[in-house]
């Protein structure tokens, strides 16, 4: 037995399904939507949620950037794109700026996002209270309460614990003033991005049967406090050993000969754009050290 | 500085999942879906339980393309399902229409309708048996032959799809409490996601799904000292249903304009649990409360531990995991929790580094 797949893998009744929710999404910022996930030829936990959302978004006119830790052509970022491609047929890019739907793992381009692009991003835990909270039935009334003590004290005691807000990525972040919203596992670096973005930022967690969003132009606020303000990961005096960058989100690598450690651009279309605009001559960058 | 590649994951991939197929084929064999329908009866009825979806052949297949693991197969049909448009509810199946297999008791020596041992691994010895190495299909062949003459010549007249249920012998001296039937619509958890507090109806489709393990070993734990009593299965038994679809093209949903569409196996168990119930005054009975579990084909192990979690459910005694709705709905699916466990092994540097600038923040 031979069987043709629909376009972009569902059928079109489950696609609709997932649109709807969507919608109610933007209409909440930062709101949970539950919606009915399905299981995909890719894993749970291994971006499930993001490929809904795109799949269910797709048209044949889209063009698509799959990144997974700032990598296009890391084995997971592959993957997803393998299948959307393979599903649909779509053009794909490494360009930030040429795409219209960037599905990202953790990280939000270098490059700042135009309107009109749609970024989704994957999600593994989308429950921002889940830390000192496990029951899901609990965490939906602390939202709906608007009760979210909880997740200040949770930063409170890490401050007075080890001295600074050790919560990594997935720092949470308060929605248009109404809901503390998981940003997925993106380094705090990238929390200021959701700021006023100019582009619609769609969150998608699969296992969790979750969809929520982020609309241009919505005030998103790292919680903080007024005495003990928020801080991205620091780079200071470090710059990429490639390309020079200097003010983006680097990896620490470990030179093999030397045994220096030495750092280098985590989005990599940004640092391969940056070495191929300086051989071509242009010097729009003329920030290498 | 040594040199940190910027491209290159796509050759690798390609070259590991051709890797991945020479694993399969290198002893230079090829397995034929037939041989996986006739001789893997049990990995199929494991598959297809834990996949939600009920096709022999379907299952087979992803066997063969998963090498024979239970979590790879169920995840290709699961996948698959989301491939196909749902256009039909079956109509409510009775299960006292099943035509029956095997069907026991373990609540009384002798039940109505008699003890049907049926097919079971449960009355043979464990060992290895090594004269199936010289197996040959010739001697299957006249094996099945000769049984069907022999099995053939029993005189029994008894009805085997229309057996009384063991429960309703109690129920009519009034030892189990009455229940009305329930007409309710049951929720789909495969179009709406669950949202706590469950329906029942909820409940027993994200059980009959679950992994086999974690739901066996959640009814273990429930059995052996996490919250339930030792239940007395009143009622196992394993035979074919009969599905049936409402004719689309007439309102009246009358009997005889409905569609059969086939038949599925299952697994059917109903367990009694003693309980202690008021009666007003301080005064009180003992009664039965009953624990269900249903699953497609032959698995009796996860149907009984189903009837537990699923009598655990109901009470929700919260000194209990077992009884906790959260802990144990959204723990036991294959897909959710093996998918989950492997993304580990998925590159997390990026996250990796945001923890680790907190790290050397704390020791500043």
């Amino acid at each position: 037995m031979r069987i043709e797949y629909n376009f972009a893998f569902f059928d079109e009744g489950s696609k609709r399904e997932i649109r709807r929710a969507t919608l109610k999404a933007v209409a909440i910022p930062g709101y949970q939507v539950p919606f009915a996930s399905r299981e995909m030829p890719i894993a749970r936990g291994w971006g499930t949620g993001g490929l809904q959302l795109t799949l269910s978004l797709v048209g044949k006119k889209d063009i698509l950037k799959v990144i997974d830790q700032g990598s296009d052509e890391s084995v997971n970022a592959v993957n997803i794109k393998k299948l959307i491609t393979k599903t649909t047929g779509i053009k794909v890019t490494d360009e930030a700026s040429e795409a219209t739907i960037i599905q990202s793992r953790h990280r939000i381009p270098e490059i700042p996002l135009q309107s009109g692009q749609i970024l989704v991003l994957q999600v593994p835990l989308p429950e921002p209270l889940r830390y000192y909270e496990p029951s899901e039935l609990e965490t939906k009334k602390l939202h709906a309460e608007q009760e979210y003590s909880g997740a200040w004290l949770m930063l409170f005691e890490q401050i007075m614990n080890y001295g600074t807000m050790s919560t990594g990525a997935d720092h949470p972040a308060m929605v248009h003033d109404r809901y503390v919203m998981a940003p997925s596992p993106i380094p705090r670096f990238d929390n200021p991005k959701l700021n006023h973005s100019k582009a619609l930022i769609l969150l998608g967690a699969g296992r969790e049967k979750k969809v929520y969003a982020v609309p241009p132009y919505t005030r998103v606020e790292s919680l903080a406090f007024e005495d003990f303000s928020f801080e991205v990961e620091s780079f200071k005096n470090k710059y990429c050993g490639i390309c020079g960058a200097k003010g983006v989100f680097l990896d620490e690598m470990l030179d093999d000969l030397t045994g220096e450690t030495f750092y280098q651009c985590n989005d990599t279309s940004y640092c391969l754009q940056r070495l191929n605009q300086e051989s071509a001559g242009r010097g729009i960058y003329n920030d290498r050290v | 500085m040594g040199y940190v590649a910027v491209k290159g994951g796509i050759q690798a991939i390609e070259e590991s999942i051709k890797r991945l197929k020479y694993e399969r084929l290198k002893k230079g064999t090829v397995l034929k879906f037939q041989e996986i329908e006739g001789g893997m009866r049990c990995l199929i009825d494991q598959v297809m339980s834990e996949s939600s979806l009920y096709s022999e052949t379907l299952a087979a297949m992803a066997i063969k393309q998963a090498e024979g693991s239970p979590e790879e197969a169920v995840f290709l049909l699961r996948a698959y399902r989301s491939t196909l448009p749902r256009k039909h509810y079956s109509r409510t199946v009775q299960s006292e229409e099943m035509s029956v297999e095997r069907r026991i008791s373990s609540s009384f020596k002798e039940v109505p309708g008699g003890q049907i041992l049926g097919a079971a691994n449960d009355y043979t010895h464990r060992l290895i048996d090594f004269d199936l190495n010289e197996e040959t299909d010739d001697e299957a062949i006249a094996w099945v032959r000769e049984y069907a003459l022999e099995s053939g010549v029993d005189n029994d007249q008894t009805d085997l799809s229309d057996l009384p249920k063991t429960l309703d012998y109690l129920r009519e001296e009034g030892l189990i409490p009455t229940c009305e039937i329930n007409n309710n619509e049951p929720d789909d958890v495969t179009k709406e996601s669950l949202h706590f507090p469950t329906s029942r109806s909820q409940r027993l489709q994200i059980l009959t799904r679950g992994q086999t393990g974690a739901v066996t070993s959640l009814g273990y734990a429930a059995l052996r000292s996490y919250g339930a009593l030792h239940p007395t299965v009143g009622e196992l038994r394993i035979g074919k249903l009969p599905i049936y679809v409402n004719s689309p093209f007439h309102d009246q949903k009358e009997d005889e304009d409905a569609y059969y569409i086939g038949e599925i196996k299952v697994t059917e168990v109903e367990t009694l649990f003693p309980a202690e119930v008021q009666k007003g005054k301080g005064e009180k009975e003992i009664e039965f409360e009953i624990g269900y579990g249903i699953c497609y084909g032959q698995n009796e192990t996860k149907a009984i531990a189903m009837s537990i979690l699923d009598r655990c459910l109901e009470t929700g005694n919260p000194e209990y995991p077992p009884h906790n709705e959260e802990f144990v709905l959204l723990h036991i699916d294959s897909v959710e929790s093996t998918g989950f466990i492997s993304h580990l092994k998925l590159p997390h540097y990026v996250t990796f580094q945001s923890k680790l600038d907190s790290v050397r923040k704390s020791k500043k």
